[in-house]
């Protein structure tokens, strides 16, 4: 038995109307989807707290105040509401303590993830774009556009633009946000002023911090279209159950 | 952040916790159980930043062209009561730095004595909690000289540093600004006790005659106008028992992130 079939320990089930559902997301892959989802509600809220406390960005190694680059609010009241922060008030001390509990959690759920992807070959089986899948890329584009998403025997692998917005999420932004966390710490700092410097600077470092939090909100909200625009039944089921129906393409 | 925001950001809360019903969220961000589940991470970061940095690592010093133009003063800017008026007036050859608790030779250091110890002068960068950061240069006596002169007796492992100012009026005088650190912080190379800032002394906002750098941690760690210090086997008795004003208040102990 070849490797790559013991990978695949469930095979399709028929289900009505000539549909089958195939096994596509394993359990620690649908596991760990949902902690880093909470988890990173969670950093996002704290996180705005934590701005609230100093709402203004810099480039650099420090805080030049007469010129910040982008500063938000009036300066009357919180700059992010309070709906939108944890805790619910302005608390700099309470964000910062859900902040760093849940930015734990998120790291320790990334290794897990990391590990279960790279171990499997999930990263080059799944993640990866083809060759063929690159070279149409402009077509997939176009499509997604128009809302369009690939069907049936189609629909067994991600696009070419899912795999790359998951690429990009998984081994660009994730590592950014925890690096760029981690060298606004002066005690981490200390060790690794080499990344801080990389960064640009400590402020810089905060700011490419809140920039990298923006794009992965961003990429939240085209996510959670395209599971609308999908089938959003179908791609919760699978990424709750791990099965995801597809039509069988009849050929005349 | 300055004491007025703090005491905007006070009003606020308590009208939104009195006045409002408070939404899920905020009931368990409030909830004791949960809140002593978060520390948790405090420990953990203290733990591994404890390995990581060792005793020895050093925070980065810069050159005088990287020093702010403007250094902002936060928390206290003129403690103001009459007895540091007075000192103030004088130029502070008054003021006298007592050094006790579990020491063997309790001291009393005044500006002149410190300044003839040997200095240590360092460009580095502060970082506040609120996530701002200015550079400065500091000039001052290594605590761990300080500490050699006088002694620590076995059981000492907490530095405590009392503070001229009172950031918040209460009936119980838990609102005097006080700070601890553990052995490994007081004996590092980079922390002084600084008496010149930007090769001029210290003044009033960046709290004069002395203030604690503490390189490695936030600013709040790093206690100005600083009075007296105590070697102490446990800070629970200090103020309400977390190790520091803002400790008291929420903030965590280790202010290393």
């Amino acid at each position: 038995m070849s490797r790559v079939l013991s990978r695949q320990p469930l095979s399709d089930r028929a289900v009505a109307d000539g549909r089958i559902a195939f096994y596509r997301h394993p359990l620690t892959v649908r596991l760990t989807h949902w902690v880093n989802a909470l988890c990173l509600w969670l950093l996002l809220m704290s996180g705005l707290q934590i701005l609230n406390a100093h709402p203004a960005l810099y480039w650099g190694e420090i805080s030049r105040f007469d010129r910040p680059f982008l500063s938000f609010g009036s300066g009357d009241g919180p700059a992010f509401p309070a709906w939108i922060t944890l805790p619910g008030f302005q608390d700099l001390a309470g964000g910062r303590s859900w902040h760093f509990f849940f930015a734990w959690v998120f790291v320790l759920n990334g290794l897990i993830y990391l590990g279960y992807a790279l171990g499997s070959g999930r990263v080059s089986r799944v993640l990866a774009p083809e060759r063929e899948q690159l070279r149409h890329i402009g077509r997939s584009f176009a499509d997604h556009l128009r809302l369009r998403f690939p069907h049936g025997e189609a629909a067994r692998r991600y696009n070419v633009l899912q795999k790359l917005s998951y690429l990009i999420v998984l081994f660009g932004l994730l590592p950014l946000m925890l690096l760029t966390g981690l060298t606004m710490s002066p005690g981490m700092d200390a060790r690794l002023h080499w990344l801080t410097a990389l960064f640009g600077g400590r402020q810089s470092a905060r700011s490419v911090h809140f920039f990298t939090a923006a794009a992965l909100v961003t990429f939240f909200l085209i996510h959670i279209l395209a599971v609308l625009a999908a089938g959003p039944l179908n791609e919760m089921r699978s990424m709750v159950t791990g099965w995801f129906v597809i039509k069988t393409e009849k050929r005349p | 952040m300055s004491s007025v925001t703090r005491r905007r950001w006070l009003q606020r809360t308590v009208t939104a916790l009195g006045g409002l019903t408070m939404g899920a969220c905020d009931r368990i961000a409030e909830s004791p159980r949960v809140n002593s589940t978060l520390d948790w991470a405090e420990e953990v970061n203290h733990r591994v930043q404890r390995v990581l940095l060792g005793r020895k690592a050093l925070a980065r010093e810069y050159t005088d062209k990287d020093i702010s133009r403007e250094f902002r003063a936060n928390g206290t800017t003129n403690p103001d009561t009459e007895q540091y008026n007075a000192l103030a007036k004088g130029g502070f050859v008054d003021w006298k730095l007592a050094v006790g608790g579990l020491v063997e030779r309790p001291l009393q250091l005044s500006l002149e004595e410190l300044r003839s110890m040997p200095p240590r002068t360092q460009i580095t960068r502060h970082d506040c909690v609120e996530g701002w950061s200015c550079i400065g240069k500091w000039k001052g006596v290594q605590l761990s000289r300080v500490i050699e002169r006088a002694g620590l007796k076995p059981d000492a492992r907490f530095i405590a540093f009392y503070c001229a100012d009172t950031l918040e009026l209460t009936l119980d005088g838990t609102g005097q600004y006080y700070e601890t650190i553990d052995l490994v912080d007081a004996l590092h190379p980079q922390t002084l006790l600084a008496y010149d800032m930007n090769d001029r002394p210290l003044d009033v906002p960046h709290g004069a005659p002395l203030r604690l750098r503490l390189e490695r941690q936030l600013g709040y760690k790093m206690a100005k106008y600083v009075m007296r210090i105590e070697a102490l086997e446990s800070f629970e008795k200090l103020g309400r028992g977390k190790g520091g004003y803002w400790e008291d208040r929420g903030y965590q102990w280790y202010a290393g992130i």
